[in-house]
């Protein structure tokens, strides 16, 4: 059983809702939080955090409240939940964190082979990983002009979630040419690193 | 967001004296208003007025008095007087079309506010934020004076489209804003994704209803930035196409974060293109 987690954040004024909702998150691998909430502030503020955090949020009016129902463990795809999330029941999720566009020290033509045959290898896994983590130069590997643009794409088909450090983009100016997945900052980084998940380091 | 009373007064007074270098005019003397809690050490009351005294030196102005009271929290700001040449006062409504809009500050302190209050906010953020906010728009004004502007307004609680909307009321004209274009503080746009948004970027947003033009493209994130109340933000100004570089580089060179950032067109069926 997925656990669900109920949260009343009724009276609590910016930024609190957003800030019990992504405490119980953090909390968990997979599961249901339902907030609930009393005002449009923190319905629109709940539901941006979930969104950008990639969980699905499904907002309901309750009388002069909201009921925001958030389902950590199975991404978005397509504004729709996907049933063959990454994350099933019994399985610990893994996480590739990815801080190099190529594989390993040494030749960078043999890195960037190694690489692409990883994210190959990758789309092989059952279930997919839960996510893949860019960082530094590893970014690289999700914009424009990458030979892994393709894996990862189907990668991201799969559910699971590619994430490029929004500061690695803009040391780089590559933020524009960002082509898969979307833009994520430190703190949510972090918050995959000390989940649950079995984390992989690729440097 | 600022713990710290001394520069608590700091930000307070570049907020009050923000007014008068909108208009194109110098603060003369300025009067405190205070509000305070009898159950704070006086001291944290002396360190607020340090602030304001200091920035309203820096302005080259002087605190020639004013009143207090005994409230529940702490409140401070300052009546400013100015003097300005009748012949020079910058009104909101010069704005011609065809002028470029100079933006002379980074928007996001309602955003990075918040997410201070989460705890959320990274150092360098509070920062480059407390900063920009105890920052007098008083060189902005110096440079503005040696160019012939239309028009200029100071962006603060309404957030950069609301006072845009305002010049664009008052000058019976349209605005292109150019969201790509305009300066941001670190880390504003991570934690709008956050969802630290103040409750004032929605009341803002609701209020332009139906003005201001959001295509698809530009992000809810960005949205929330241009939407966002600022404390003491930017001077807005609207010049004329053909000297803007040349203000923007003096700008630039005395070290002020101003940008180009939309231009004004003719009177359109809406207030506010985001282009």
């Amino acid at each position: 059983m997925s656990p669900k987690t109920n949260i009343d954040c009724r009276g609590l004024s910016c930024p609190q809702p957003v800030l019990q909702v992504k405490k119980a998150l953090d909390s968990i691998t997979v599961g249901t939080i339902t907030a609930i909430v009393d005002n449009d502030t923190a319905r629109e503020n709940v539901s941006t955090f979930a969104r950008n955090a990639g969980y699905s949020a499904e907002v309901e009016k309750e009388g002069s409240n909201f009921k925001i129902t958030i389902v950590k463990g199975s991404p978005v795809s397509g504004g729709e939940t996907s049933s063959i999330g990454p994350a099933r029941e019994g399985e610990i999720p893994i996480v590739y964190l990815i801080t190099s566009n190529i594989l390993g020290q040494g030749s960078p033509d043999l890195g960037q082979v190694l690489m692409k045959s990883l994210m190959v290898t990758l789309n092989e896994m059952t279930p997919p990983p839960l996510a893949l983590l860019f960082l530094n130069t590893g970014v690289m590997s999700a914009c424009e002009g990458s030979p892994v643009l393709e894996q990862l794409q189907s990668l991201s088909s799969k559910g699971t979630a590619v994430i490029s450090c929004g500061t690695c983009l803009d040391y780089y100016k590559i933020k524009e040419k960002l082509l898969v997945g979307r833009v994520g900052n430190m703190m949510e980084i972090n918050g995959y690193l000390t989940g649950d998940a079995r984390v992989i380091t690729v440097a | 967001m600022v713990d710290d009373p001394y520069l608590f007064g700091q930000i307070a007074a570049a907020n009050s004296l923000s007014d008068i270098y909108a208009m194109g005019g110098r603060p003369l003397l300025a009067l405190n208003i205070v509000c305070f809690p009898n159950c704070l050490p006086t001291e944290v009351l002396g360190e607020i007025l340090r602030g304001g005294a200091d920035k309203t030196t820096e302005a080259g102005a002087i605190i020639a008095g004013g009143h207090s009271i005994q409230d529940n929290e702490p409140k401070y700001g300052l009546a400013v007087t100015g003097l300005v040449d009748p012949q020079k006062v910058k009104s909101n409504a010069g704005a011609l079309p065809g002028d470029i809009l100079v933006l002379t500050k980074p928007l996001g302190t309602g955003i990075i506010n918040t997410a201070a209050k989460g705890e959320l906010a990274s150092e360098e953020s509070i920062k480059a934020a407390v900063e920009n906010m105890a920052a007098l728009n008083n060189r902005a004004a110096e440079v503005m004076a040696g160019f012939n502007i239309n028009a200029c307004t100071d962006i603060t609680g309404f957030g950069l489209l609301g006072h845009a909307a305002e010049m664009a009321r008052a000058a019976q004209v349209s605005l292109e804003i150019w969201p790509g274009s305009v300066p941001l503080l670190p880390g504003a746009m991570d934690m709008a994704a956050m969802g630290m948004i103040p409750a004032g970027a929605y009341s803002n947003r609701d209020f332009l209803a139906g003005q201001v033009r959001l295509p698809e493209k530009v992000s809810p994130e960005m949205a929330a930035i241009l939407y966002d109340p600022q404390t003491s933000g930017g001077l807005l100004i609207s010049v004329p196409e053909k000297t803007h570089e040349a203000m923007l580089k003096e700008m630039k060179s005395r070290g002020i974060p101003a940008a180009a950032v939309g231009r004004v067109m003719k009177k359109g069926e809406i207030l506010i293109e985001l282009a």
